[in-house]
């Protein structure tokens, strides 16, 4: 006769079984996901919007002021973030989409051109951190005659430019960084979606006698389509969360006139230099509804577009 | 045939001389801050960058100060730096490697309930909730920590992702082989399945070291003392309206990037395959 397992055994036992089981197991493998998805997501995305309905002074001085903060939202200096991120996001997807679709057009050439070599050229400033190339483009970009753009300027007949003192020179270099970190990552997905359209379509659009250019429009541009909406997708994100770029431009939160100041930015200043924690959450809020917005308008015009085709 | 033959010559020429142009814009910020790291400060303020090297002037005292601990704490940066982005990798691996193979492999009820909810994390910006976010690092006394630091930047999305797609891949008929050997699930996934995944994992540990290496805006947010903080963010505090601390930030910011630019240079494909995840395949 054998021992009979103990009542606790058994308990044991049978936890065991349901733990390992195949019908468990999922969950388990998922469980430190939905427990770090509650405490660093949800539970701040709700207590960002429980946040922006509050005046927090310090820690226990917490009032219910309704909607005071969404009105107080209405400035200019807010305003004025919108549109340096609204134009920033703007001019960025504006150059990197037709810009490393270029390129990686000529790269994918059948000609021996050295494309490994410039392929990992491009790709090379992406391994910076934002600081770092913040340190170069600040003197690259300074307001002597003898820096390095400004020199270039000068070789084609223009004034010495004072480019981080007035916003469109501001916009200029903060874009030109973003285009300069990124370049060859959007050169790497184009590339990839090249190689997914079959060579056979140009062999016989060729037959055809069909011109550089109409393979171009009707083969390629067709063919890296959904690169080219993936690439806009990640480039909204990027362009909406901006806040480095200009961080490491002008060294602080807050710039000069506004000129540089982005909603990230903002809400990063208002909270953490300036200690108005529902209020930045406000901002944050206006944020989150702007992107929430952005994603809806982007999936409708794909979608349309994707059914017009 | 002749002529045809140099009409395609003048082409490729003009068409590596574009291509030669951006490599050239790509490529000299590089040259500069490496030229200028080794020149004192002083000089970069009086002549700013030229692409004149001046050899006579180059001097390795600067890479001495930054590491002698009187005068800057970038040591303790560099070490920061190291074991926060190593944690972050080896808790972001283990972590969505874990949920990407669950929702690749097993068919489970809510497991396009977990795939909304990666997808959220996706397409909202983090940064919209850093105030909530540091106040609970604060109650959870995870503030001026790598606890801090680590733990609420452990999902990253696209890497679930790829782990996802990668392990819907793999050929189950081992799974049920392992079954049949004695293999817990758990057991089938570490021993099994795992070494399979294996170049998925090199891809997303190039992904999220390259991430946690250069972050910025969340370490500036829980990060308080100055010898907890990271290599950016410490070269970003001798960057200052007042004036800037050239003789530190040029070789500080040299030595942040050339492991990396060695590191890449070894494994090209994997650091353009880990770094464009998420690209549209197929």
């Amino acid at each position: 006769m054998t021992a009979r397992p103990s009542g606790a055994g058994m308990a044991k036992k049978i936890a065991r079984g349901f733990f390992y089981s195949p019908k468990v197991a999922p969950y388990v493998l998922v469980l430190p996901f939905l427990i770090s998805f509650l405490v660093f997501f949800f539970y701040p995305l709700i207590s960002t919007v429980q946040m922006s309905f509050q005046n927090i002074a310090g820690f226990d001085e917490v009032r219910f002021i309704g909607l005071q903060n969404y009105a107080n939202l209405l400035n200019d200096r807010f305003f004025s973030a919108i549109r340096v991120t609204f134009l920033y996001t703007f001019w960025t997807i504006l150059i990197l989409v037709p810009l490393p679709l270029f390129l990686a057009v000529l790269l994918n050439s059948k000609r021996k051109i050295g494309a490994g070599f410039f392929k990992a050229a491009y790709f090379i400033p992406q391994l910076t951190s934002v600081i770092v190339a913040g340190i170069f483009f600040r003197f690259a970009f300074s307001d002597s005659a003898t820096a390095l753009i400004n020199t270039i300027v000068a070789a084609f007949g223009g004034e010495p430019v004072q480019w981080l003192k007035k916003s469109v020179p501001t916009m200029a270099v903060l874009v030109t960084l973003c285009v300069w970190r990124w370049l060859g990552v959007n050169i790497v997905y184009f590339l990839a979606g090249l190689q997914n359209i079959s060579p056979e379509l140009y062999e016989s659009a060729s037959m055809d006698g069909a011109s550089a250019a109409r393979k171009f429009l009707h083969i390629t541009l067709p063919g890296v389509k959904p690169t080219i909406v993936y690439v806009i997708t990640i480039s909204v994100y990027g362009g909406f969360s901006m806040f480095a770029e200009s961080y490491a431009l002008f060294g602080t939160a807050r710039t000069p006139g506004e000129i540089g100041s982005t909603m990230v930015g903002y809400i990063y200043q208002q909270a953490f230099v300036e200690a108005r924690l529902g209020f930045g959450a406000a901002a944050g809020m206006a944020l989150l509804l702007l992107v929430l917005l952005i994603n809806v308008v982007q999936l409708k015009f794909f979608n349309a577009f994707e059914t017009e085709a | 045939m002749n002529k045809t033959m140099r009409r395609w010559d003048i082409f490729r020429v003009s068409m590596i001389l574009l291509l030669s142009a951006f490599a050239l814009v790509s490529l000299i910020p590089f040259y500069f801050l490496l030229v200028s790291s080794f020149k004192p400060g002083v000089e970069m303020v009086r002549s700013g960058i030229s692409l004149n090297p001046h050899f006579e002037k180059f001097t390795l005292d600067m890479y001495g100060l930054l590491f002698s601990p009187k005068e800057s704490n970038y040591f303790f940066w560099y070490r920061n730096s190291l074991a926060y982005t190593g944690a972050q990798t080896i808790c972001g691996l283990a972590l969505t490697s874990a949920v990407g193979y669950s929702l690749g492999v097993y068919r489970f009820r809510g497991r396009n309930a977990i795939f909304v909810l990666v997808l959220l994390v996706m397409m909202i910006p983090i940064e919209i909730m850093m105030i909530p976010l540091y106040k609970e690092m604060i109650a959870l006394h995870f503030f001026d920590n790598i606890l801090g630091v680590v733990l609420p930047f452990a999902v990253f999305p696209s890497a679930v992702f790829f782990f996802r797609q990668y392990s819907s891949g793999l050929p189950l008929e081992l799974m049920d082989a392992g079954r049949i050997d004695g293999l817990t699930e758990y057991g089938l996934f570490y021993r099994i399945m795992l070494p399979l995944m294996k170049p998925a994992f090199g891809a997303m540990a190039i992904l999220i070291s390259m991430n946690s290496w250069n972050s910025l805006v969340w370490p500036m947010v829980v990060l308080r003392n100055s010898k907890k903080l990271t290599i950016p963010l410490g070269l970003s505090t001798l960057i200052t309206p007042y004036g800037n601390n050239y003789d530190l930030l040029m070789p500080g910011a040299v030595l942040a990037v050339v492991p990396i630019v060695i590191l890449f240079a070894l494994n090209q494909r994997s650091f353009m395959e880990g770094l464009t995840v998420g690209g549209v395949k197929g």
